[in-house]
């Protein structure tokens, strides 16, 4: 076993080792920034060949050959960091047979690219980039058989490699630029994407699987990008929204005639909505402190705090909102149980905090608006949007530049909608931009969570039952990936008394945090070590490769063995959209200060096929530092409605000093299609950390966030 | 009442009349649409807005503008001439210190501060230098590689 871990890891790490061998040298990577450009030159016809096309699965719809060769390729998915315009550009490149700089990408932008839905839990890998090489290999063969009708040759015998169709027998070749200017190729662009069309093994790909360095990175270090909150339109206003004070909260009466007195400011009062458009955002902002005084509210807000939250979401649970798996019988089960242990988790609520908060700048023109704006569904902010305006969605047009981060939190589009209404009554393009403060309490929040765990072992210390409840956060990564004969699962709803909704790997990170801290509770129980507990129950043999490859490189058997009170090791694992992660850690605790310093994070991850190496550790890093965050540190606060921490000195997320040495291991597994990976890395984390702390001082903390506190008071 | 303030941005001089209360951040991205400096937090956490005032690291979100006053100011735009690329955007751009990029801007300015007083930081006094800027994406581990590879490439 020990042999064919080390030899995975090695593969993996090949590629990542020897930075030198990136595929495209620096010279390269330049020329492909500088390709940008052409997304204007072909924009017209774009949107000439590919409206309509789309709803049909049409190659026009995804695909678009230019004269000079190069490949413009249309995806409705969002970039907001996590590389997928680089991947998408990837994938098409891999079977048109072109270098990755021959493509450039079109990315959501409603008037041009098909709807591929909201950019969310891990599906551009395992869904967009295989209907993207499935359009660009229907290009590909439909390119070379037109090239073989003109020869009158076999298909078969030609070949393609850069953009180039050979015919080996006589060294006839025609480029795709030759291509591009024969209306009947374009003509048959208008030919269904075949989604039987043989796709190129990963042990062939010569661009997938390559390390790509991110499209559009000159950009982003010169300053040059122009993200949401960036855009600047000709004669452009900038708004500013009046809040209510609480969640709930509605608006009985208010009086806007100091802020019509201000000059150059236009008011915006329709219904509950109140708005100021001014021609710098200082200006807007003075006119909503003017106002604010005369609002009177009526409040909506449930009465419950951070502090109680719990209580409330229990007490709330729902039962007739339960989603339940049940294998076996659990009541059977705890009868054959010698040993019955339950505890009860919790989680509290936490935001995404991108670096960029909610924005969008909206432009009416002959009663079309064009809205730029910062979130992951663009279709949906477009449906938004007409809806807000009181217009159809085919005079709305939604353009996301690559943004500034999202993290799950920017399904939804309140700026865009704030912008577009604003834009609308001003008469001129308005920028709305939140403020952090606003992001930190108007943008929906991760779910906290109730979950009761239940489990029993039998005189072997094997589990026999296992009963596990989540209240209010979801079911994600619900199912205990151990074998257990008698399994109870459920979700169960309840009543949030702040907005909530999706954050990276949903619930998951909640449930993996319960259910390993609570396998390591087992553990101990039956006096068992808890990778050798783990093992015992576990089959599912990536899980299983990815466990023993992280314990082996971290040294876990000679570590677990010097533990002291000051220092602990902890490790956990997880499986979740078709990717497995295990991380092994180590944890430093001062009893007496409550201080909590993880020191190191050794983590092994597979998805399938790695796509874009240096990207994939990319992802890595941040899922294990934004877990660090959720584990140690992250919790919104808030009472009766009002949240009480919306700024990042008392809402502490990681700061460079609280890196650990971290060791991150992929595992490249090409028999198997490739999964999102941008996700499932932050379920280990929080665990494994758990588990350390109580190595070390034998206290269980029960709660994300751990906080030192809850040693102290031990 | 608006006053008069005078900048020199990128190495020109600009004049703005503007209200005295504003930050030198929404100056430069609202008035002369250097939007390559970021707003992050407002309240000098996040490191996102970062300038160089007279060579030195400045949150440009609590300066007012008035404190810029006949001050030369440095933008990312302006950190190298405009073709060419400074060598800690050399660095981040070959390291893939990015994700979304959007703190990026504001990193590269801390680097630059930071190179400047320490050419040779440590792993240590490259915490303790960008501990104000934040990443949320998570770059952390390929920045701090990036500024090493900067400071080794003003070393070759
Ligand atoms: S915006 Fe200035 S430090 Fe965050
Ligand atoms: S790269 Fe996105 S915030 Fe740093």
């Amino acid at each position: 076993m020990e042999k064919e871990i080390k030899n995975a890891l090695a593969d993996a790490s090949t590629p990542l080792a020897q930075p030198d061998q990136f595929a495209l040298s620096r010279r390269a990577f330049l020329q492909v920034l500088g390709s940008g450009l052409l997304i204007t030159a072909t924009e017209t016809a774009v949107q000439a060949q590919g409206r309509g096309a789309a709803a049909e699965g049409r190659l026009a719809a995804r695909l678009y050959l230019n004269e000079d060769g190069t490949i413009t390729a249309l995806s409705g998915k969002v970039e907001e960091g996590q590389g997928p315009r680089t991947e998408l550009a990837q994938a098409a490149a891999e079977e048109l047979r072109v270098s990755i700089q021959r493509v450039q990408m079109i990315m959501a932008d409603t008037d041009l690219v098909p709807d591929d839905g909201i950019t969310a839990g891990s599906r551009t890998t395992p869904s967009n980039v295989p209907a993207m090489r499935q359009a660009a290999a229907t290009a590909r063969e439909l390119l070379t058989q037109y090239a073989a009708a003109q020869w009158k040759v076999d298909a078969a015998t030609l070949e393609v490699q850069d953009g180039l169709i050979t015919n080996k027998s006589n060294n006839q070749t025609m480029s795709y630029a030759d291509l591009a200017k024969s209306k009947e190729v374009v003509a048959a662009f208008a030919a269904k994407v075949r989604p039987d069309v043989a796709l190129t093994p990963a042990r062939e790909w010569k661009s997938l699987g390559r390390p790509v360095l991110k499209i559009g990175g000159r950009d982003a270090v010169t300053g040059k990008h122009q993200y949401p909150s960036d855009i600047v339109r000709p004669n452009m206003l900038y708004g500013k929204v009046l809040r209510t004070p609480a969640y709930g909260a509605t608006l009985k009466s208010i009086d806007v005639s100091a802020a019509r007195k201000m000059k150059d400011v236009v008011v915006i009062h329709e219904g509950d909505f109140v708005g100021f458009a001014a021609p710098s955002s200082h200006r807007a902002s003075q006119a909503v402190v003017a106002v604010a005084k005369t609002a009177s509210w009526k409040p909506g807000a449930r009465r419950v705090s951070h502090r109680n939250v719990h209580a409330y979401l229990k007490k709330h649970a729902d039962r007739s909102r339960v989603r339940e798996n049940v294998i076996g019988s659990v009541e059977k089960g705890f009868t054959e149980a010698s040993k019955t242990l339950s505890q009860t988790y919790t989680l509290a609520y936490v935001q995404h905090a991108p670096m960029e908060p909610r924005a969008a700048v909206a432009e009416w023109n002959d009663g079309k608006v064009t809205v730029w704006a910062g979130c992951d569904g663009p279709f949906r902010a477009r449906r938004d949007v007409a809806q807000a305006c009181g217009v159809s969605e085919e005079q709305v047009r939604i353009i996301i530049p690559d943004m500034g981060g999202g993290f799950g939190g920017k399904h939804s589009a309140e700026a865009a909608v704030e912008a577009a209404r604003m834009a609308k009554a001003a008469g001129r393009p308005v920028s709305v931009r939140w403020t952090r403060a606003e992001e930190f309490t108007w943008a929906y929040c991760r779910p906290a969570a109730v979950i009761e765990c239940k489990g029993g072992l039998n005189g072997a210390n094997s589990l026999v039952a296992w009963d596990f409840t989540n209240i209010n956060a979801g079911a994600a990564a619900i199912a205990t990936p151990y074998e257990v004969p008698n399994i109870r699962t459920a979700s169960v709803g309840s009543d949030t008394p702040v907005p909530q909704g999706s954050y990276r790997v949903l619930a998951a990170t909640g449930n993996n945090f319960a259910r390993e801290c609570f396998m390591d509770e087992l553990a101990a129980a039956a006096g068992v070590d808890p990778l050798d507990f783990r093992r015992a129950h576990l089959r599912n043999p990536r899980l299983r490769t990815v466990l023993e490859a992280a314990a082996w490189r971290f040294d876990w058997s000679s570590r677990i063995k010097k533990v002291t009170p000051e220092l602990g090791v902890g490790l956990a694992c997880g499986t979740e959209k078709n990717s497995c992660v295990a991380a092994c850690v180590e944890v430093a605790v001062d009893r007496k200060s409550g201080e909590i310093k993880v020191r190191d994070v050794c983590e092994v991850f597979e998805c399938g096929p790695i796509l874009n190496p240096p990207n994939l550790l990319s992802q890595v890093h941040g899922c294990i530092i934004m877990g660090l965050g959720g584990a140690l540190t992250e919790e919104i606060e808030f009472e009766n409605g009002k949240i009480l921490n919306p700024n990042f000195t008392a809402y502490r997320v990681p700061r460079f000093r609280d890196v650990p040495k971290i060791d991150v291991q992929l595992i490249n597994k090409t028999d198997i299609p490739s999964a999102g990976g941008g996700e499932t890395p932050i379920i280990a984390v929080a665990p494994a950390i758990g588990n350390a702390i109580f190595a070390a001082t034998g206290v269980r903390i029960r709660s994300m966030p751990m906080r030192g506190e809850m040693l102290r008071r031990t | 009442m608006d006053v008069t303030v005078k900048l020199k941005v990128n190495g020109e001089e600009r004049s703005v009349t503007t209200d005295p209360q504003r930050k030198l951040l929404d100056v430069l991205r609202e008035d002369l649409h250097l939007t390559g400096t970021k707003y992050g937090c407002g309240e000098g956490r996040c490191g996102a807005c970062l300038v160089l005032l007279d060579g030195k690291k400045a949150f440009s979100c609590l300066v007012p503008v008035t404190a810029a006053d006949k001050k030369s100011v440095t933008t990312i735009e302006g950190l190298a001439g405009s073709d060419a690329l400074h060598p800690v955007q050399e660095a981040f751009l070959e390291e893939g210190a990015m994700q979304c990029g959007y703190c990026t801007p504001g990193m590269i300015i801390s680097a630059v501060a930071l190179l400047k007083e320490k050419p040779n930081p440590t792993d240590e006094e490259i915490v303790a230098g960008m501990n104000s800027n934040l990443c949320r994406c998570n770059g952390y581990v390929k920045i701090k590689n990036a500024v090493h590879r900067a400071a080794e490439k003003s070393r070759r």
